[in-house]
């Protein structure tokens, strides 16, 4: 009843290769994000002038975007899988510090420094992990109290072995080749190291199986369960992965600036989410893809640097920014409905 | 008529919460292609029989046989081992996934070796689309559709084709028709009487008489947690059915005996023996 019994009569009509590429492209999570990229670099193409244009304009944002998006990955991943990292906040000055205080200021070889500031990413990725799978507090609040752990034993710890809130570190040539060096004078190597994150993770989440489990630990995690994946193995993996992106972060900032601040990083936690969110990351989980967060980070960079190439305000960057947000989680809620109702539709037809 | 053989039976199980009995004695027989119905109203027990026999719930009492061997499930998790699969109402329960992903999840097939694994997308793609369209869907051709944007229907068809492509033998569909319109409730019953076609063991719990008469081989009714009447096809007629069913004066007449009879044996519900002559015609 609810069915008009006619669309049994009507001959199926043949797929019309518009409508299929429709289809398909609504369906992928970074429609909506490629969209607002290409919106952002047109505006401030036009407005930024040939500053904003030139290469060292566009190494301003890139740089930006690297950092950020070795971040906003594993992030972005955790969302999928139904889950927050705030505690990335505080593990990148932790790491920083770690490398700088154990090849700094004892002198110790650079790569047991990176090692030390790997490992403690690792294992406070671990702790966030084993908290989140063995309780029932949300990821949110248990990330928020790793994130002042971690930032507290910082501050205390660096004050105690340094003296001072701040711990420098002059990286031998290799060190400095590999994590802290500029190509052509201007772009950081974070910015390849980004890309092999990109590639890495994009293996991980479309091409290997493990992929399909995040999905479906982010869609139904009981189900998930009940289906034989390992969702603690899973989720304890996750955000041990947070963690060491986190503090690869820390490590390549003090490689490139050869000093470790404890109050750095901070800013790191809302923009890495929000580069997620624009990047079509459904915030609930269950939906998202790597490319989106690829186009949501260049996204967040152009506006947070482009705006420095205009005559506006750079105060208006952040409502741009503020403003982007609630856009994109509109666009994308508009392309998922798109995406579904999309085939509903066919399926009357045919 | 029996001559097909039983996998799955229930042997005058009772089913307890505490203080409050919520199965009376039930003995139940599900047989290699058939599909048994499962009919009664809200608060029948109707879910905490399928539970039962899902595993969720074990009984207090009595037994369940599987190929005649007593068996007890210690959990969901292992009765889907020993291939009985439950859908539910809703069919899929990952909308924003894709249809080969989905049906594939936690088994994904890969190719290439060691860690370099991949998930073969396209594989999935095409034994997921294949699996549907053996059950007469055709209309899902694409594998990489989502299985939010499907019908009812086809979601639930998806469900069914997913477990039955993954070995299941004893189907239990919870009120598969329930929220669909006539034509994808329709779809729904070809996929059923096509998996009965397939020598699988068919739970089917409605409360809608069309669909159990277009499918059923054997009925159970449910009344407060006591089997009120068993029946094969043929045996009653719709109308019969739907009295039982619908509260009409046979169900009304069970109702009161059950109640008396509740009445005068501390509470304990009749067994199916004292109901069976009155309701029989």
């Amino acid at each position: 009843m609810a069915h008009p019994v006619t669309s049994t009569s009507i001959p199926a009509p043949d797929r019309t290769q518009s409508g299929l590429a429709l289809g398909r492209l609504a369906r992928r999570p970074e429609s909506g994000s490629f969209l607002g990229m290409v919106a952002v670099l047109l505006f401030f193409g036009l407005f930024g002038g040939s500053g904003f244009l030139s290469a060292a304009g566009t190494a301003s944002w890139l740089n930006i975007a690297s950092e950020i998006g070795i971040i906003a990955l594993p992030i972005g991943l955790l969302m999928i899988a139904g889950e927050l990292d705030i505690s990335v906040g505080a593990v990148i000055p932790a790491a920083s510090l770690t490398a700088a205080i154990v090849s700094g200021h004892y002198g110790l070889p650079d790569w047991l420094g990176i090692a030390a500031a790997l490992g403690l990413g690792l294992a406070v990725g671990f702790i966030n992990g084993l908290f989140v799978t063995r309780t029932t507090i949300p990821s949110l609040i248990i990330t928020i109290g790793t994130m002042f752990g971690t930032m507290g034993l910082t501050l205390g710890l660096t004050v105690k072995i340094a003296g001072s809130t701040g711990v420098s570190l002059v990286p031998d040539p290799l060190t400095k080749l590999i994590l802290g060096d500029y190509l052509g004078g201007m772009f950081q190597v974070t910015i390849l190291w980004w890309v092999v994150f990109v590639v890495g993770l994009f293996w991980l989440l479309h091409v290997s199986p493990i992929g399909n489990w995040i999905y479906a630990l982010g869609g139904d995690k009981e189900s998930a369960r009940n289906v034989g994946i390992p969702t603690k193995r899973l989720t304890i993996g996750l955000f041990m992965l947070s963690g060491f992106s986190a503090a690869f972060v820390g490590v390549s900032e003090v490689m490139v600036y050869q000093s470790a601040q404890v109050l750095a990083g901070q800013s790191f936690i809302f923009n890495s989410i929000m580069c997620v969110v624009i990047g079509g990351v459904l915030l609930t989980g269950g939906f998202g893809s790597i490319v989106g967060i690829l186009f949501g980070t260049l996204t967040f960079s152009i506006v947070n640097q482009g705006i420095y190439f205009t005559s506006l305000d750079p105060n208006v960057g952040s409502v741009i920014i503020g403003a982007l947000l609630l856009i994109a989680v509109l666009t994308n809620d508009t392309f998922r409905q798109l995406a579904l109702s999309y085939s509903s539709k066919k399926a009357g037809q045919s | 008529m029996n001559d097909k053989p039983t996998i799955l039976e229930l042997r005058n199980v009772n089913k307890s919460f505490g203080p409050i009995d919520v199965l009376h004695d039930i003995s139940l027989r599900v047989r290699a292609g058939e599909v048994l119905c499962l009919l009664g109203d809200n608060g029948a027990g109707k879910s905490t029989l399928i539970k039962t026999l899902a595993g969720v719930h074990k009984p207090t009492s009595g037994q369940i046989l599987m190929d005649s061997q007593p068996v007890t499930f210690t959990g969901p998790s292992d009765a889907q081992g020993r291939g009985i699969a439950t859908v539910h109402q809703f069919g899929g329960t990952f909308p924003l996934m894709s249809i080969g992903r989905s049906f594939f999840v936690g088994v994904e097939p890969t190719k290439g070796w060691g860690p370099f694994k991949i998930y073969d997308r396209k594989r999935a793609n095409e034994i997921a689309v294949k699996a549907v369209r053996d059950f007469g869907i055709t209309r899902i051709d694409d594998g990489d559709r989502l299985v939010g944007g499907l019908s009812g229907g086809e979601r639930q068809s998806l469900a069914i084709a997913r477990a039955v492509y993954f070995g299941a033998r004893v189907l239990i569909l919870d009120e598969p028709t329930a929220a669909l319109g006539v034509k994808q409730a329709s779809h729904v019953l070809r996929i059923v009487n096509e998996a009965k076609r397939r020598g699988l063991a068919v739970v089917f719990i409605t409360h809608q008489v069309m669909h159990a008469m277009a499918v059923g081989d054997h009925f159970a009714v449910l009344i407060r947690g006591a089997i009120a009447a068993d029946f094969r096809k043929g045996e009653k007629s719709r109308e019969e059915i739907t009295d039982l069913m619908a509260g009409g004066e046979t169900m009304s007449d069970l109702e009161v005996q059950v109640e008396g009879y509740m009445e005068t044996h501390e509470g304990h519900p009749p067994s199916l023996q004292v109901l069976k002559g009155p309701t029989a015609h």
